[in-house]
């Protein structure tokens, strides 16, 4: 009795796992092949233990010194280069959601054409971007600026376009009938329902950026980056301690930040 | 009624709230601008340089395919292993951080404390550390690249298993399983799938990174970059560029169609 009302399991799903193991396996001996294990350094234990005594015992001399180049003007200058790459993307790419918007255009292949563009502003790596922008305007906090701004556009216009998508047609077809300008349509209809995910966004990006801008400096495209690198080739390893220590605090403040107001917000 | 209708009538709300935010994001700009040396001019400076790299790289190289290809490779590879490492490590993480299965508040905040200052350093600058440890090559953006995918992988995990079902934990419960029954059979069936969902999504991140991790010289297709602009040969650069964006691409696609099958 008990054994006929049991469910069979289907045989079907069986078989596909097993594909799925296979090929998982497959992936991974390929994986695995390629790593050269040579084994470590020997000198791997002597320099974790250095970094380790390093991180603990920061330089705090170099939070503050009174010729420059030191943690507070280096983060001031990260923080800057977020700012003003968050907001140049925020403004950039309004038009670029408007295009990938589903629901903005009447043929469906302009809007294809726009998410496609986005995905591929979104797939170029933003520190590639620094480089090449390195080459344009010279390295500094610039390079660093026209980087983010051009590579945020990507998943900005991407989250805009959607945020587009979704808005009730309602109001603008209440203005069209009173004969509204395609752009008073837009700024009375279309802006007041965007407005308050742009912000949220804007804001959700400034948060990333605010990491990017703090890598960027690896390369000489301005910001605490360069400072961190320096050390890290000096091996001096409380400055490198200080250093992230400064960017861990900040990132997280800006993060709280950023996230209450995003709560206040939405 | 004239009277009761002007009483009635709402005041507009103040303004100044507005004014007030917009002078300090005009004061933040400015003082950004001010503080990077951002100005127009300078723009408009670089733009003729702009034009003359486009030109350059413009036609790619494709003879240069050849070299990348082994390098690309090792790119993918670099950000399996270093996912796969991240997925597990993630398990106890998840697990310790979430409300549901750590009553006590001793153990569930401290872990995410870590997970959260995990997940503020930037995985450029876990690969510059790692390569002062390990030396160049792909085995620091291994390591990397699993560290930062513990952060992301146990924090969306965690909040899935906050968000399951209570009513197989208890019936878990009730039948006197121990804690590993408990967590095998009513906890794992429930969030399986957006975990492997999960840590599809930062392989997707991964592949994007391995791919610029060679910058600090950890492995993988960034030290072409280093190599082929230093000499100004734009030409292989956007080779590069154009390689990495189609596999990127193609890796996206497959999982995000694995993913919508999953969930």
């Amino acid at each position: 009795m008990s054994s006929a009302t049991r469910p069979i399991k289907p045989k079907k799903k069986i078989y596909k796992r097993w594909v799925i193991y296979i090929v998982l396996a497959l992936i991974y001996v390929w994986a695995l092949s390629g790593v050269p294990v040579e084994g470590f350094k020997e000198t791997a234990g002597q320099i974790s233990k250095a970094i380790l005594s390093g991180i603990f015992s920061p330089d705090w001399d170099y939070v503050y010194l009174p010729e420059g180049e030191d943690l507070l003007r280096g983060l001031l200058d990260t923080l800057a280069i977020a700012i003003l790459g968050t907001f140049i993307s925020a403004f950039l790419c309004i038009p670029f959601a408007f295009w990938a918007a589903n629901n903005m255009s009447r043929i469906k292949a302009n809007a294809g054409i726009g998410k496609f563009f986005l995905s591929f502003v979104r797939t170029f790596p933003e520190l590639v971007m620094a480089l090449l922008f390195i080459k344009v305007v010279g390295p500094g906090s610039f390079a660093g600026v026209l980087a983010l701004g051009l590579h945020s556009i990507g998943m900005l216009g991407k989250l805009f376009s959607e945020e587009v998508e979704n808005i009730d047609l309602g109001p603008s077809e209440a203005l069209k009938a009173t004969g509204a300008r395609p752009l008073q349509i837009l700024w009375f209809a279309v802006f007041p329902q965007v407005l308050p995910g742009f912000i949220s966004y804007t804001l959700y990006r400034f948060e990333i950026n605010l990491r990017s801008a703090s890598v960027l400096g690896i390369i000489g495209a301005g910001g605490i980056g360069t400072p961190l690198i320096f050390a890290m080739q000096s091996r001096d390893w409380s400055r490198v301690g200080i250093i992230l220590l400064g960017i861990i605090v900040m990132v997280t403040i800006v993060d709280i930040i950023s996230g209450y107001l995003r709560k206040k917000i939405v | 009624m004239n009277q009761l209708n002007e009483q009635k009538l709402p005041k507009a709300p103040s303004r100044i709230k507005h004014y007030l935010t917009f002078i300090l994001i005009l004061f933040l700009l400015w003082g950004s601008a001010y503080q990077t040396g951002s100005t127009f001019n300078e723009l408009i400076e670089g733009f003729p340089n702009m034009f003359s790299v486009l030109d350059e790289m413009i036609p790619p190289n494709w003879a240069y395919f050849d070299n990348i290809i082994q390098a690309m490779l090792d790119t993918i590879r670099m950000a399996v292993l270093g996912t796969t490492i991240g997925a597990v490590i993630a398990i106890p993480f998840a697990l310790f951080s979430a409300s549901n299965m750590m009553k006590s508040t001793w153990i569930f905040y401290p872990v995410r404390f870590i997970l959260n200052l995990v997940r503020t350093i930037p995985e450029l600058l876990l690969a510059a550390i790692f390569v002062a440890i390990f030396g160049l090559g792909p085995l620091p953006g291994i390591f990397a690249l699993g560290i930062f995918s513990t952060g992301i992988i146990a924090k969306l995990t965690y909040e899935a298993i906050e968000g399951i079902d209570k009513g197989p934990l208890e019936s878990m419960t009730a039948v006197g399983a121990n804690k590993i029954q408990w967590i095998t059979f009513s906890v794992v069936p429930q969030v399986a799938a957006y975990y492997v969902s999960y840590v599809l999504y930062s392989f997707e991140i991964n592949i994007r990174a391995a791919a610029i991790l060679g910058l600090v010289g950890a492995g993988g297709i960034g030290e072409y970059y280093d190599r082929t602009l230093g000499f100004l040969e734009y030409d292989k650069v956007s080779t590069i560029i154009i390689f990495t964006l189609v596999v990127v691409l193609i890796i996206d696609y497959i999982s995000t169609k694995l993913r919508e099958n999953l969930l």
